[in-house]
């Protein structure tokens, strides 16, 4: 691109590590990096690999314990590493500012926005308040914020997180520095949010030529957003090379089976399933002998990966020449080679129904306890968390809920468990209506049939209790077994379905990780014998490898036990992955449910066709129509009054969208969708997601 | 599958023992949290030998104002730290006294905790009309200046042992409900705590064994500073003349009654008040520690 | 926000009538004892009791009682002192007067000092200082008011011999006299509101905004003064308005000690004397400033948090 233009930022063999009291632990080892004007670079990597390690030692904010071992870090030919504190600070926001993962924290809760924007430019430039005020509206008009002077005299908690995330990008960008540091910047919004943020940032580098380092766990947010991207394991890069080079053809076993374990739209569940990475990420101090990566590599070779540690080297025949691995046999190996192995399993046989959920409504009562309330007697006010929700589900089956924060899922789910009673309607399990009977009216069978595996891995257990003695209480509580003996007996053969050590009976759960504590969790579950299982995005908080290991345990043990699994998520491409019909919720509402087939092509929700597009995907020769949402999720005290997207939908047709609730049309006997538009016309929609024939592909990942 | 009883893992409770004196050596690391414990250890100590370690009888007056480190004129032994105006010595009675407010602090935070943890899950788990009432009723009690209610109980039902118990119980236990509520709305929120409840437990098997158990660390932090406060409170109870009646030794009793001589035999007030602010140094230190600790990890 | 004013006095002036019916039942009913045997002491015989309930209406049913002595208490006749043979009014005011001298010495000296402590000590955490200032803090908690007078009085007035050991003002106000009582509640209090305010300032100087503001390349003194104190210092506003109704209880002791004629004294003398008019009048003023404070408190704390305020 620019190849004759001064580099912005040159990192050299940098080193950096923690002091703690347990010793030196190296964060970040033989880090070299090069960053070209308007160049986006993208760092990926799984939680504790260092990519945020790496951004805060380019901004000189290591903390106390934190520290530049060696090599340099040099930004426009300067040495971060050797400037004093008040060279750093005029650096600091001027030519190199920082975005970060959660944008409500970031900004100070007592202050305007109007003034955390403009002190930058005041800081900085010898610019009067008014100049200042001007540029900060300006900026904020360019960042696509609806109504820049309102935003000027909010306080951060009035705007919403999108809305926040995008005063924290225009307050970077004010200073029209030329290395912006992105770390994270949507892992804590929603997905239609996320694509809008997405298409902001990608526009950054071309309308202010700004250089950008991209940090994200998401190979796909990676794929729309960089130029370049590193990829790192376990404190050192293992790869980098252009998008294009580096999608196509992984060459280290790391990089390939990162995507081997990504739901992309090749994947499925029974002719291609995921295929995790075994074992678990290396603690910093405890990493192994030569390649770090060699005890989870399926190719290490003893003798070869696990004497030296040793550098990145060229990539020979690649496409693009500046192709580096870490990795000493990567000509021999070929990952296209390696889909043999793949193991092939047999779908399931949908049995009888086993959940009826007809017109089932929840609302909330919500005291509004304003002076204006008072006066006018409206005081009791309704929250429609559930507004007539109809589906089905079927023994062996997986039905998906798939939804933003805030669209009712977790409501529903608590109806289902007995934590909340439903309003109206009926929730048939098994042929019995338990819509209205809480959990401590049911029967000791009714509950054991019915059980949940939780979304946070590091809440779900207690932290108090062993694990031997979580899982007895349930077995214990339902009456599985009695006898002390038979009870320990089927703890193990639990543990053992869940592929973990039997020696962690004893443990507390503080000395697990993640992943294994949600086996647990999910051990936990099926202990009753369960006939039906609520997941509430069970994977979403854990690390793309530990992921897709979770994932296929828990859609082995529904084979084997014939389970209705009832998956509620937020993430399309996992949902497309393992589930066989999809019920799209928004604010409460039902706008569309089919077969995974029917959801994924037209005609679609208007809604559905927004999320589908939001969705990033992995893989460069997949195409995406691009959509992006306008506005925010609107409150669910005051829903709209007629379709309950006709704010932000872009398909909006005119005022019976706002005045008149959609009906139901069937498209088939189970594929509905609720909207005004005609179903003829939501069916000349051209697909979303475009993913080429094997044959015209260059390299398959798979 | 079928021999699994047999094949059972050895890593047992042995293991979780050992885990537990590793937290107390934790305290090693914390010089502020080992000097107050090895303050409370102290006086401990000498609550429990006090019969063996007190050279003369706490109650019986001997030999009136003399100056410390003076040898009896009968009976042999020296005044360590001199009698008081009445003959008494002060050493023996700091000994003796020690056993008083470390039978009395304690009872007295025990009963007080418990109530104050009972009415903080109830009101925290609970939530609705409950927590309303409590809250409430928390709030009034709080009102007052805490002497000040002191002062009104032991008016109105009289100055005993079990009478301060009584008011300590009813003047503290709101402020640690206050702190068990906030701990368990947090808690309660918790995936584990969702399971227990989809898993159809009982609210008290609730609140008792998935809930409390993690609210322990604050909770101990917070038990040692207002054992610390309790020890301060019967002090100035017996500073004032409200405390444990007399004869029995007691720190706040001994300044009071001879604080009238503190300006020629200081001795008398200055020791008892040494004694008093070491114990409760001691505690306050072993809190810091504790919550240096906790916060490490 | 008017919704939360006016719903803070509502429930301040529910409060001060529970308060006053808790008062009532505790020490003008049966409940606890008779009164008449409260105030006629253990050696009175029943006659006399009887003689004394019907004098002073205590014969009347239980809630007209009530009506009355609340009603009176509106209207300012807080009865009269058995002690000081004197309407209550009388007595407690001047006393009042000495007690908020005392406090706004002590408040004016302890506030401004422990605030700084407490923010310097907050904005490097771990540091020398930091640490110094904890341990002190503990230190000087740790010792009890009655403690620490002694200790003082010992040092500097039997010691040194630079203050007055008492300070009844016998000879009219001096201000010398005042120093002991205040010195020994600023050591007593300044630690604990030092060691809120480091704990705040620590929170916020570890917050993300924190960091942003760092990281925008702002001077570090705009840091601090812009960003870091507007936010820390809202926790210690509560603690202090708080500490009012700490030192009302730290007051007793200090009084007593050093024999100075304030309010705190006069409730134990009340109390001690079986004064029951007296007490009552005492700690309902106790309470109602109690009350008060934490109302302020309340109130501002909300007034000072944006999230709160606008929501």
């Amino acid at each position: 691109m620019n190849d004759n233009l001064e580099p912005v930022l040159v990192c050299k063999d940098l080193c950096i590590s923690y002091y703690t009291r347990a010793g030196e632990i190296p964060a970040v080892v033989d880090f070299s990096l090069t960053v070209k004007p308007g160049e986006t670079i993208g760092i990926v990597g799984e939680s504790g690999c260092g990519k945020s390690t790496v951004a805060m030692a380019v901004m000189q904010y290591m903390g106390a314990n934190g520290g530049i071992k060696s090599g340099s870090i040099t930004f426009k030919g300067r040495d971060l590493t050797q400037l004093s504190e008040d060279e750093l600070r005029r650096i600091r926001g001027a030519e190199i500012s920082m975005i970060y993962q959660e944008p409500f924290a970031s900004l100070n809760p007592s202050l305007k926005i109007k003034t955390q924007l403009m002190e930058v430019p005041l800081a900085h430039e010898d610019i009067s308040k008014d100049e200042a005020r001007q540029r900060s509206v300006q900026m904020l008009a360019d960042v696509k914020l609806p109504d820049p002077e309102r935003i000027m005299e909010s306080y951060p908690h009035q705007l919403s997180g999108g809305q926040q995330q995008r005063v924290v990008i225009a307050m970077g960008l004010l200073s029209k520095p030329s290395l912006l540091l992105l770390d994270e910047p949507t892992t804590a919004l929603d997905v239609t949010v996320e694509a809008g943020i997405v298409k902001l940032v990608a526009d950054i580098s071309k309308k202010f030529g700004t250089s950008q380092i991209y940090i994200s766990h998401n190979l796909g947010l990676i794929l729309e957003t960089c130029d370049r991207v590193f990829v790192m394991y376990s404190g050192e890069v293992v790869e980098e090379g252009t998008i294009n080079s580096l999608f196509t053809w992984p060459r280290h076993p790391y990089t390939h089976g990162l995507f081997s374990c990504i739901p992309l739209p090749t994947a499925d569940k029974n002719a291609a399933p995921l295929k995790p990475i075994r074992g678990q990420l290396p603690l910093p101090f405890d990493r192994p002998q030569g390649c770090y990566y060699h005890p989870r590599c399926d190719h290490f070779k003893p003798d070869v990966c696990d004497v030296d540690h040793f550098k990145m080297e060229y990539v020979e025949n690649s496409a693009a020449d500046d192709h580096r691995v870490r990795c000493l046999r990567y000509k021999e190996i070929d990952h296209r080679q390696d889909t043999s192995d793949v193991e092939v399993k047999e779908s399931l046989k949908l049995g009888k129904r086993v959940l009826n959920v007809d017109g089932m409504k929840k609302y909330y009562e919500v005291r509004d306890n304003s002076l204006k309330a008072i006066i006018s007697g409206k005081r009791i006010r309704y929250v429609k968390a559930n507004e007539e929700l109809n589906f089905t589900a079927r023994e062996s089956e997986t039905v998906a809920i798939v939804g933003e924060s805030g669209c009712g899922k977790s409501t529903f789910a608590k109806v289902l468990m007995g934590l909340e009673t439903g309003t109206e309607g009926e929730v048939r399990h098994k042929g019995k209506d338990i819509s209205e009977i809480a959990v401590r009216d049911r029967s000791d069978k009714q509950i054991s049939s019915l059980q949940m595996v939780f979304q946070n891995p590091f809440d779900t257990l207690n932290p108090s209790h062993s694990i031997g003695a979580q899982i007895s209480r349930v077995i214990k509580k339902f009456g599985v077994e009695t006898d002390k003996n038979k009870i320990f007996d089927r703890v193990m053969r639990l543990l053992d379905t869940v592929k973990l050590p039997r020696d962690f009976y004893f443990r507390k759960p503080r000395q697990l990780s993640g992943g294994q504590k949600q086996r647990v969790g999910i051990a936990r579950a099926f202990a009753g014998n369960p006939s039906m299982v609520i997941a509430d995005e069970p994977v979403s908080a854990l690390d793309v490898s530990v992921a897709a290991a979770v994932t296929e345990l828990l859609m082995d043990i529904q084979r084997e036990h014939k389970t209705t699994l009832l998956f509620i998520s937020h993430d399309l491409s996992v949902v497309r992955y393992l589930s066989d019909r999809i019920v799209v919720m928004y604010l409460g509402h039902i706008l569309e449910r089919g077969t995974t087939e029917e959801i994924f092509s037209p005609p679609y929700h208007p809604y559905t066709e927004a999320l589908l597009s939001a969705v990033p995907i992995a893989d460069p020769e997949v195409t995406k129509r691009e959509i992006v949402l306008e506005g925010n999720l609107p409150s669910a005290m005051k829903p709209p009054k007629g379709c309950p997207f006709c704010t932000r939908c872009h398909r909006k047709i005119g005022d019976i969208c706002d005045n008149e609730p959609p009906q139901n049309q069937a498209v088939s006997e189970r594929h509905i969708i609720k909207c005004h538009i005609p179903l003829a016309t939501l069916s000349e929609v051209a697909p979303v997601i475009n993913v080429p024939d094997e044959s015209e592909r260059i390299h398959t990942q798979q | 599958m079928t021999t699994s009883t047999t094949e059972m893992p050895t890593a047992g409770y042995g293991a979780s023992f050992l885990r537990g004196l590793k937290s107390f050596t934790l305290l090693r690391e914390s010089w502020v949290g080992m000097v107050g414990a090895f303050l409370v250890l102290f006086w401990i100590t000498v609550a429990i030998l006090a019969p063996y370690l007190a050279p003369f009888d706490p109650n019986s007056s001997i030999q009136p104002f003399a100056k410390p480190g003076i040898e009896a004129t009968k009976g042999g032994g020296t005044f360590w730290l001199g009698t008081d105006h009445i003959g008494r010595d002060i050493l023996s009675r700091i000994i003796w006294g020690s056993r008083t407010v470390l039978i009395y602090a304690p009872l007295a935070t025990l009963s007080a905790y418990t109530l104050g943890i009972l009415m903080g899950l109830a009101a925290g788990y609970r939530g609705g009309w409950v927590d309303d009432v409590l809250s409430r009723i928390a709030d009034i009690i709080l009102s007052f200046p805490v002497l000040v209610l002191y002062i009104i109980i032991i008016a109105t039902i009289g100055a005993s042992g079990i009478n301060i118990i009584i008011a300590i119980t009813f003047a503290s236990s709101p402020g640690i409900m206050r702190i068990v509520r906030g701990l368990v709305l947090d808690l309660r929120n918790r995936d584990y705590v969702a399971a227990a409840q989809t898993r159809g437990e009982s609210d008290w098997r609730v609140m008792l064994i998935e809930i409390l158990p993690n609210a322990r660390g604050p909770l101990i932090v917070d038990a040692c500073l207002r054992l610390g406060y309790v020890i301060i409170t019967i002090g100035v109870l017996g500073f004032l003349g409200l405390g444990l009646p007399p004869p029995d030794p007691d720190w706040g009793g001994m300044v009071n009654e001879t604080r009238q001589m503190a300006m020629a035999f200081p001795h008398m007030t200055l020791f008892p008040c040494i004694a008093i602010s070491t114990l409760i140094l001691g505690f306050n230190l072993l809190a810091d520690g504790l919550r240096e600790i906790s916060l490490r990890d | 926000m008017v919704m939360l004013v006016i719903k803070r006095c509502g429930f301040m002036i529910f409060t001060m009538i529970v308060v006053s019916l808790i008062l009532f039942m505790l020490l003008e009913t049966d409940l606890t004892g008779d009164p008449a045997a409260r105030v006629l002491g253990q050696f009175s015989n029943a006659e006399q009791r009887e003689l004394w309930r019907e004098q002073h209406g205590y014969n009347q049913p239980l809630m007209l009682r009530y009506a009355k002595w609340l009603g009176n208490f509106a209207t300012g006749d807080l009865g009269e002192s058995i002690r000081f043979k004197g309407p209550v009014a009388d007595v407690m005011l001047p006393r009042l007067w000495n007690t908020a001298i005392l406090g706004f010495w002590t408040f004016a000296v302890m506030i401004p000092l422990s605030l700084i402590l407490g923010v310097l000590s907050g904005m490097k955490e771990g540091s020398k200082l930091d640490r110094s200032i904890s341990v002190f803090g503990i230190l000087t908690t740790s010792v009890p008011e009655f403690a620490s007078a002694v200790i003082f009085s010992s040092l500097l007035v039997f010691g040194l011999q630079w203050l007055p050991g008492t300070s009844s003002m016998a000879g009219g106000f001096e201000f010398k006299q005042l120093i002991l009582p205040a010195l020994v509640l600023i050591v007593y209090d300044f630690g604990y509101v030092a060691r809120m305010t480091r704990a705040s300032m620590a929170e916020v100087m570890t917050s993300q905004y924190i960091r942003t503001a760092v990281l925008k390349g702002l001077p570090y003194k705009s840091v601090i003064v812009k960003h870091a104190l507007r936010n820390a210092l809202i926790a210690p506003f509560t603690v202090i308005m708080l500490q009012i109704n700490w030192l009302l209880s730290g007051v007793i002791v200090v009084e007593f000690f050093f024999a100075y004629k304030g309010f705190g004294a006069l409730i134990l003398e009340a109390s001690l004397n079986n004064d029951i008019a007296l007490l009552e009048a005492c700690a309902m003023v106790a309470v109602c400033v109690a009350v008060t404070t934490q109302t302020i408190a309340d109130i501002g704390y909300t007034f000072l948090n944006p999230r709160i305020r606008f929501s």
